[in-house]
This record gives structure tokens, C-alpha cells and sequence, in this order.
């Protein structure tokens, strides 16, 4: 599988290049901060309408990896929505892809704050999910372990000869891991930035993601 | 001035200094003085807010003198909000503006009160405006105005253009006349090569060599500007000069990345005679008074002839005497391109590049902008845009097409009708939210600022600002770096609150700062003339060094020919070589080199980098080429274009711009302006979303058309195919010539793109994560 291997508190993980986290004991695969309906939230608010195409990328590509992987649960780790208004947004056709791509499996949405009530899409929701050894939820805390979140959705750049390669990315150390933010219209946070230097130990992985994820020291300040 | 005061349009050229912008007042204060005017009366357009705030100066000390009840105000980005809206409730008689102000005027509901009773604009700098989309703009802008006053005429006020029948069509309302009124050009200038004791290097654009004799110049003059074409190359020259200063002599640096503040104190104590010379960048072309400046001096050759001669005229204009100005060419190839510049200069041959008709990005932000002053009927607005000369030939289709995409974003999928930003009812277009507004007028304007960093001096409570780096600069430096800004060279500290700290440094040597400074491609007609310097059979008018490479060019392999294309093929170090003197600019040969090293890669010549300059491309890689028809097909080039156009960075470039303008990307948010600290995603991948699922979208359709003008010139590249037919002179060598050998030390390699980025990042990761111990 075209992933980066790690291990957090015990357990098996593979970062992928699409910037999901699989586990592979668990046959379980978590995307975070997808903000699904980004476009449609902008353009209700008045703002410029963008391209109405990242659901269905996003969407598209969250099916590739569950075509890869085969996992039977899959954890949406909150923001999964841009708000819950635009969750009702969705067209009745990726409501119906949704709903295809749950068939046969466990899934669960994490609340974020752009989404905190439940929708009514299939699924359990929930505020937080303890698998141990790990706990699922989307903004980390401080002295935590073992913890999977997203919320912060970094994105690192790295000087590469004489230019410099910007990409999402995981950050990893031996408490937690951060995801990269999983939907098309989801920016990034700098990894330099002082919350993500905080949180995070000195010895921090950030993995890119890309074709081939690739990993390196968390660039910081 | 008087006499055709009643003109619909009037465009005045003359040299700078000649009194031309009194001239353009001339018959509003006539006007004014003879009977009592309520409210706006004449509007001034100029490209810059300092000389808006001149000519208030310039124009307030004779109004009072002469006790004309006059009141003349400026409004900018500067005033203060609460002058603001006192001008809006009550307009001065003279308003001092510059074109984004106007365009933000124009987008209050209450602009045909504004404007009720104006008579005349005037647009200064009317020729710096005309270059650019801030131009595009302001006759847009304009174009609503004469709606709202139909009386209203025009006045245009230029440097010497090339071309002053296409100056006067975008002045004028369309199809009316205007009149050119041509002034006294004064005496010619005095142009010359610099004589310096070393010969120019075969490469680079430093002209360090010429240090000695530019100070020596320095010495001589009272005040001398020394124009770069790039900041970078400002900077570097800066930091040399004062190495070589002896004496202290007081020299200033001016450019756009330095800080307002810096910039402003340099032109003070230039206007006060503090200073012997000033190194800058075109930044200074507008807005300063030159009248003691008697010495310009041009490092790099000009790449445009237009330019070096508005820059020279500038110089000495207060004694009516010739200016004076020395070209120094920063290498031997640019020996030859200065004396051609010189030559064209003599002959008053100017150079311009045609600019095309309207750009829609800009159409689509002034359909916005109408939108926010009220409702209005496509028709109406259809027929207005049509009264701007560069917008003459605008179809219905492409005009609905704009009015689409400010209404619904224009995709191919429709997703939210009920969501449009703006809606039509019965008959009439308006905004769906009247509070869009507020964001549509916060992003107003066509400048694009790529992203900078602001660069200050570390302290506890901020140090002092000294200017801008761009963002991937800035991204590329690690703690301890150095780099030169505002002549200073400074040790980077880190990056906080996306303010870039630095500390003063004691290093020699720094490692250089890149600036967004565009690079200018040598304009059309100077190449040709160029390569018309090249046939001539004596070059004995070129010094002795510049004219022995020539021979021994000619003798060793041949010279191009502006009939022909000369290609020239040999091994060298263990690598084969192909070198094309296209003579397109610039821009052009470095697309060349992408789609020609695209089609290598197909013939299996394993191409693996090139670099260009403005007259030719050279590329190394593992096989010889033996056969160049093939090569330059026309089609197959431009199929490569397409395929390759589509992942080009470039094309992201010129997409966020475009996007940017016609409000799909906003740069102002109402609460901060954005940042890092806010998640924000990039325009990459609008662009990528689009070129993936809305390829023939109206954003994709203007990026195409701009970038092939622009940054990829795919323009000139035709040009020169249409040039040059099926002559194609393939040299087949067994070394490096003496045209080719510069360019083996030209800056600016391009590896050959695609599996190598990925190979790249692999190994300097894995070097990073070996360093930092945490490889497994």
C-alpha cells in the first residue's frame, strides 16, 4: 500500500498519500475536515460563488481509497460539512453517493465546529470515539495520547533546491497524530504556526501528502 | 489648451515638466473663475496617490494667490474615512483621485449625485495607465461617469508614446474624435554607451565591472539616477557602489519592496538636493521631481526603447537643455542590444507592443461594481462598455458571458440557482444580498501584489520595517541566511506572525534576495533591429571586444539571420548541446525551451535542462540532434502548449491574478486580511478543479489568452515561426561557439520537469530526516 507505516500508543498506522489514516487491525479508515458543500455555504453568504465540483472530488476520492483499502468502518473526524445548513445543501445525487458508499459498513461522524448538531444522513454521531489504544476526535488536547485528530488540517512547506514544495500534511509524534484536511476546498495551517509548535513534541514527523507520501522533520519556528 | 477647451477629447503630449498638467487645469480654472459652480466640476485621474497629492499643492498656491473660490481636495487610499464621506455629501469643485478611488465612487448608490454638474476629467500619466488594467479600468469607470454627466470631456495628458492615435482611442469616449496636441519635444537627448576601463563579462546582469566609472560619473554630476531593470540587481549594484565610495558621497536606493517610509525619505532628500545619486527601479519613473537630476544612467540594456527614452526625458528638463544618459551594458551580448537601442533612440523609433482588446476580468469586476451603485439593465451596461475604445470590439456573447459569471459563477453544472450573487428582476440586475456590497467594494482594483512579506529588524516591540520579500523567498531561507534589502545585509532571523525578523549582519557577501521585480523581455522591434545590427557587414562601431566575438561567431559557426533561424548543436563537457537563437524575448524562449525539451523527450534525445535568455535558448542533454525540422512544426508545437499549459505554474500565476480580479478570489476579507493563521486554501486548486471538471469555463478561457501575451508569450513565439518558414540552419559543431558560451553561465536553469520534482523531494526529505536523526 502507497503509504507512510507508524506506530501510535501500540497501534498500526498507514498515513496515506490522499491524507486519509488507515488502520489496518481495525479495517478502518478516517478522513477529517472534509467541509463538504464549502462552495454552497460561500455562495449563500453572498460571496463569490466557486466551482460547485468539490463534493464530488472529495467524494471521489474518498471512494478511491475505500476501493484501496476495503475498510469496513470509516470515521468522518469532524467538519465534515462546511455548516449544517449546507449539509441539507447536498444534492439529492451525492446524498445518494453517501448513502452507496455506507452500505455495508460501520460509519461514524465526529462533531467539528462547523457541524456540531446531527444530520440527517446514515451514520452514528458522536462527540468523540475511544478505540483503545486510541481516542477519535477533532480538536487535540494538550497531555493527551494515543489521540487521532484534525481540526488544525496542517500543511507543510519545505525548501527543495532552490524553490519550495507547500503540501498537507500529518503530523506525527508519540502522543498523537494531526490530519491533513481531507476536502478539496480545505486550506491548510502552517505547521510553523505557535499552536501546532505547541502541541506538538520536538521530535515531530510531518508526513506530505502527494503520489508517494513523503516524511520529514516538522519544519517550526 | 483654451482654444479647444469645447474638444470632446483632448490628448496633450508633451515631455514631463513642460507645465502640461497646469495646461490640463487651464480651462477648468477659466471655467471656475468666471461663474460660481456647484459641486463636482473637474475630476483628476493620475496613476499615483503622491502625485495626486502634488498637483493639490502645485494647484491650491495660484488658486489662492489669484483668490479664485476654488475648492480643490484629494481622495485616495490615504484620506481619511471621515473626508470620505464629507466628499461625498459635498464634492470640491476639483477632485484629485486616482483610478481605483474612482471605481469605488462610482459603486455608491448615490454616485449620480456625486457627479451631477462635473465637467471635465483629466488623466494624467495617461501613457503609464494605458499599459496596464488599471487603465481598462479607469475608462470603464469613466464610461459610467459620462453616462451619469453625458457633457463630459476629456483630457488626456502623455509622455512621448510611439503611438499617440492609440493613446487618444483609449481616451476618447467611442467612436468620438479626440485631437492630439503634440508639444515641443525640446532638445534631443544625448545618449551614450558608458566607457568603462574593463570589457563587460560574457554573462550576468550585475555590471559590477563598471563601478569605477559610474562613480567617477557620480563625481562629475550633480544628480545621478542609476535605473536597474530588476531590484535584485539594484540591490547588488548598491551594495558594490558603496564598497567603491570613498568619498561617502550621499547615494540613496529606491524600489518597490522597500518600505513606503524608506521610499518616501530617499525622494525627500532628493527633491531637497540632499543626494548625488539615487539606484532604483522603475518605481521612480513617476511622480518625482527630476528637474536637477542631469545624469540618467541605464545598467542593463533598456529591453525597451520606449521606456529608455521616457526614463532620459525626464532628466534636466528645468534649463531647457538636452538630457544626458549613459547606457551600460551589463554583459557582451548587451553591448550589442545598447547600440541598438541607441540607434533606435536617434531615430525615434519607439517601440510598443499591441495590447489586445479589453480584458473581461476586468469587465467582470466593473459589472460588480455596477451592481453595487443600484440596479441596472444589461443593455444599458452592454452599451456603455462599448463606448470604451478597448472594449469597441466586445461581442453580446463575451458580455453575457462576464454578466453570467458575476451572476450564477457561470459553471457548467449549475448548482445554486437560488443562491445567485446577482439576480435579474424584471429587467433589472441587482445583487441578491444588497450587503455583498461591502466585500465587492473592499476588493476593488487591479493591482496584484504577489505575496510579501513584510521584512523588519527583530526587537522586543517590533523593529524597524525595511520592505517586502516574496513569500517563497522567504519560505526557501533557514535562521542565518543572508540577504541584501535597502542596501543593508541582513541575517534571517525567522518568520513571525508572517513578518520575516531579521538582524543587521556583518557578512560580505550576501546570499541574494529575489523580488517579484518583473523581468522585462527585449521588445520586438529592438530584436529585429538587433539582428539587423548582426547583417550589417562592419561592426567596427562597436567596441573591439564586442566585435571580435562577433567575427569570430561568423567565422567559427555563422550569425543569425532575421529570415532564418540559426541552430547550433555540439558536445561540451560530456553533454550534447543545442542552442536557438530565437531572438523572441525573454519569455518566449523560455517556453520554447519547456515545449521543445517536451518534443525532445518524445524524440528520445533525453533532453535534461535549459536556460534562456532574450535571444536564446540552450539545452543539454544526453543525445545529439540531428535532425531540427522536425522539431519546429507548428502544430506539434502548439499541441505541446496545450498539453503542457494545463499543469504549468505559470498558468496558476496568471489564473490567481485573473481570478483575483474578477472576484472569484477575494484579497480583503472584512475581518483581517488573509493570512496563514487563517486556514485558507490556495487558488491552485480553483484552477486545478476547474481545468478537471469546467475546462472550457470563462476564468480558463481569459488565463489561456492572458498567459499566451504574457508570462508564456506564445505570441512571439508564432511570430518567429511565421519569420523564419522552413529556413532552418541546423550547425553541427565539434564545440562550444562564442554566441553559446555565454549562456553556459546565465542563472536560471530549468531542470526538466515531471519525474524529476518527485525525485527531488524524496531525497532532500530523506537528507532532512537523516540530519534531524529520525530516519529508520
Amino acid at each position: 500500500m502507497n503509504g507512510y507505516d507508524f506506530t501510535l500508543a501500540g497501534a498500526r498506522l498507514v498515513a496515506l498519500g490522499s491524507g486519509a489514516l488507515y488502520w489496518p487491525d481495525q479495517s478502518l479508515l478516517c478522513v477529517s475536515d472534509m467541509h463538504l458543500g464549502k462552495a454552497e455555504r460561500r455562495a449563500r453568504l453572498g460571496d463569490a460563488i466557486l466551482p460547485p465540483y468539490e463534493t464530488h472530488d472529495t467524494l471521489s476520492r474518498l471512494q478511491s481509497d475505500l476501493e484501496m483499502t476495503g475498510a469496513s468502518t470509516v470515521i468522518c473526524l469532524g467538519d465534515s460539512f462546511d455548516d449544517t445548513q449546507a449539509a441539507q445543501g447536498l444534492r439529492e445525487a451525492e446524498k445518494l453517493w453517501i448513502a452507496r458508499l455506507q452500505a455495508g459498513r460501520r460509519w461514524v461522524w465526529i462533531e467539528g465546529n462547523h457541524d456540531p448538531g446531527p444530520m440527517d444522513l446514515g451514520g452514528t454521531h458522536l462527540s468523540e470515539l475511544p478505540l483503545p489504544p486510541l481516542i477519535f476526535r477533532h480538536i487535540a488536547r494538550a497531555g493527551q495520547s494515543g489521540e487521532v485528530s484534525g481540526h488544525y488540517h496542517p500543511k507543510v512547506t519545505l525548501p527543495v533546491r532552490s524553490r519550495t514544495v507547500t503540501r498537507p500534511a500529518f503530523l506525527i509524534d508519540s502522543d498523537r497524530v494531526i490530519l491533513p484536511a481531507f476536502g478539496t476546498y480545505t486550506g491548510g495551517l502552517r505547521s510553523r504556526d505557535a499552536v501546532l509548535c505547541d502541541l506538538m513534541r520536538p521530535e515531530t514527523v510531518a508526513v506530505l501528502t502527494g503520489t508517494t507520501p513523503r516524511a520529514a522533520p516538522m519544519p517550526r519556528q | 489648451m483654451l482654444a479647444r477647451a469645447a474638444e470632446p477629447s483632448l490628448l496633450l503630449i508633451a515631455p514631463t515638466g513642460g507645465g502640461k498638467t497646469l495646461a490640463g487645469f487651464l480651462p477648468t480654472l477659466v471655467d471656475l473663475a468666471k461663474s460660481s459652480h456647484e459641486g463636482l466640476h473637474t475630476l483628476y485621474i493620475s496613476p499615483l496617490k503622491a502625485l495626486a497629492a502634488d498637483i493639490r499643492r502645485n494647484l491650491t498656491t495660484p488658486v489662492e494667490d489669484m483668490g479664485l473660490p476654488i475648492r480643490i481636495e484629494d481622495r485616495t487610499g490615504d484620506t481619511s474615512s471621515a473626508r470620505k464621506k464629507r466628499q461625498r455629501a459635498d464634492p470640491p469643485h476639483i477632485l484629485l483621485t486616482t483610478p481605483e478611488s474612482l471605481a469605488l465612487l462610482t459603486s455608491y448608490e448615490d454616485a449620480p449625485r456625486i457627479f451631477a454638474g462635473l465637467k471635465r476629467v483629466v488623466v494624467d500619466e495617461i501613457h503609464a495607465l494605458a499599459e496596464s488594467k488599471r487603465g481598462d479600468q479607469l475608462m470603464l469607470a469613466l464610461s459610467r461617469v459620462q453616462a451619469l454627466c453625458p457633457d463630459l470631456r476629456r483630457v488626456g495628458l502623455s509622455a512621448t508614446v510611439e503611438d499617440p492615435a492609440a493613446i487618444a482611442s483609449l481616451l476618447t469616449r467611442h467612436p468620438d474624435p479626440c485631437e492630439i496636441l503634440l508639444a515641443d519635444p525640446g532638445p534631443e537627448p544625448q545618449i551614450e554607451m558608458l566607457q568603462a576601463a574593463e570589457p563587460p563579462p560574457w554573462a550576468g546582469g550585475g555590471a559590477a565591472y563598471a563601478i569605477p566609472a559610474v562613480m567617477a560619473q557620480i563625481r562629475q554630476h550633480k544628480i545621478t539616477l542609476i535605473f536597474h531593470n530588476t531590484r535584485a540587481q539594484a540591490e547588488i549594484f548598491f551594495h558594490n557602489l558603496w564598497l567603491a565610495n570613498e568619498e561617502a558621497l550621499p547615494i540613496g536606493i529606491h524600489h518597490g519592496s522597500l518600505d513606503r517610509v524608506q521610499r518616501e525619505r530617499v525622494e525627500a532628500a532628493m527633491q531637497r538636493g540632499d543626494l548625488r545619486a539615487v539606484v532604483c527601479t522603475g518605481s521612480l519613473d513617476l511622480g518625482i521631481d527630476w528637474g536637477d537630476v542631469d545624469l540618467v544612467i541605464q545598467v542593463g540594456a533598456p529591453k525597451n526603447v520606449k521606456r529608455l527614452v521616457q526614463r532620459i526625458g525626464r532628466a534636466n528638463h528645468r534649463y531647457n537643455a538636452p538630457s544626458k544618459a549613459l547606457l551600460v551594458p551589463a554583459n557582451r551580448f548587451e553591448v550589442i542590444e545598447c547600440h541598438a537601442a541607441l540607434e533606435a533612440a536617434r531615430d525615434h523609433d519607439l517601440d510598443g507592443e499591441p495590447r489586445g482588446s479589453g480584458p473581461r476580468d476586468v469587465l467582470c469586476q466593473h459589472i460588480l461594481i455596477r451592481a453595487c451603485s443600484g440596479p441596472f439593465q444589461a443593455d444599458a451596461l452592454f452599451a456603455e462598455a462599448k463606448t470604451v475604445g478597448a472594449y469597441a470590439t466586445l461581442t453580446r456573447q463575451e458580455f453575457e458571458d462576464c454578466l453570467d459569471f458575476c451572476a450564477t459563477g457561470g459553471y457548467a453544472l449549475r448548482a445554486y440557482d437560488q443562491w445567485q450573487r446577482l439576480v435579474e428582476r424584471d429587467g433589472f440586475w441587482q445583487l441578491r444580498d444588497p450587503r455583498a456590497a461591502r466585500l465587492i467594494r473592499m476588493n476593488i482594483g487591479t493591482i496584484q501584489d504577489s505575496d510579501l512579506l513584510k521584512v523588519r529588524m527583530k526587537r522586543a516591540r517590533g523593529g524597524k520595517p525595511l520592505g517586502e520579500i516574496e513569500e517563497g523567498f522567504a519560505a526557501s531561507l533557514t535562521p542565518g541566511d543572508t540577504f541584501l534589502i535597502g542596501g543593508q545585509i541582513v541575517k534571517y532571523e525567522g518568520l513571525r506572525e508572517m513578518v520575516v525578523e531579521v538582524s543587521r549582519d556583518a557578512a560580505r557577501k550576501p546570499k541574494i534576495a529575489t523580488f517579484a521585480g518583473t523581468k522585462f523581455a527585449t521588445s520586438t522591434q529592438l530584436s529585429q533591429r538587433i539582428l539587423r545590427l548582426l547583417a550589417q557587414p562592419d561592426h567596427s562601431m562597436l567596441p573591439d571586444h564586442t566585435s571580435d566575438w562577433i567575427a569570430l561567431q561568423a567565422n567559427v559557426s555563422r550569425l543569425p539571420e532575421a529570415g532564418r533561424l540559426l541552430i547550433e548543436s555540439f558536445p561540451h563537457d560530456g553533454r550534447e548541446h543545442v542552442c536557438i537563437y530565437g531572438f523572441a524575448g525573454r519569455n518566449a524562449q523560455q517556453t520554447l525551451g519547456l515545449l521543445l525539451t517536451k518534443r525532445m523527450e518524445e524524440m528520445r534525445l533525453a533532453p535534461m535542462g535549459f536556460v534562456s535568455t532574450d535571444y536564446a535558448t540552450l539545452i543539454w542533454g544526453l543525445e545529439p540532434l540531428k535532425d531540427a525540422a522536425g522539431l519546429f512544426d507548428k502544430s506539434a508545437l502548439r499541441d505541446g502548449l496545450e498539453r503542457w499549459l494545463s499543469g504549468n505554474a505559470l498558468m496558476k500565476r496568471t489564473f490567481r491574478a485573473t481570478a483575483t480580479i474578477a472576484g472569484l478570489i477575494q484579497r480583503n476579507l472584512p475581518q483581517v486580511r488573509k493570512s496563514g493563521r487563517q486556514a485558507t486554501f490556495s487558488s491552485d486548486i480553483l484552477y486545478d478543479t476547474l481545468v478537471k471538471y469546467d475546462p472550457d469555463h470563462l476564468l480558463l478561457d481569459i488565463t489561456r489568452q492572458e498567459a499566451m501575451r504574457g508570462l508564456i508569450d506564445f505570441g512571439r513565439i508564432e511570430e518567429m515561426l511565421d519569420r523564419i518558414g522552413s529556413r532552418i540552419d541546423l550547425q553541427r559543431l565539434d564545440r562550444v561557439t562564442p554566441f553559446a558560451a555565454p549562456l553556459f553561465l546565465e542563472a536560471g536553469r530549468t531542470p526538466v520537469e515531471g519525474a524529476a520534482q518527485e525525485r527531488i523531494l524524496e531525497e532532500e526529505t530523506e537528507r532532512l530526516m537523516q540530519a534531524a536523526g529520525l530516519a529508520r
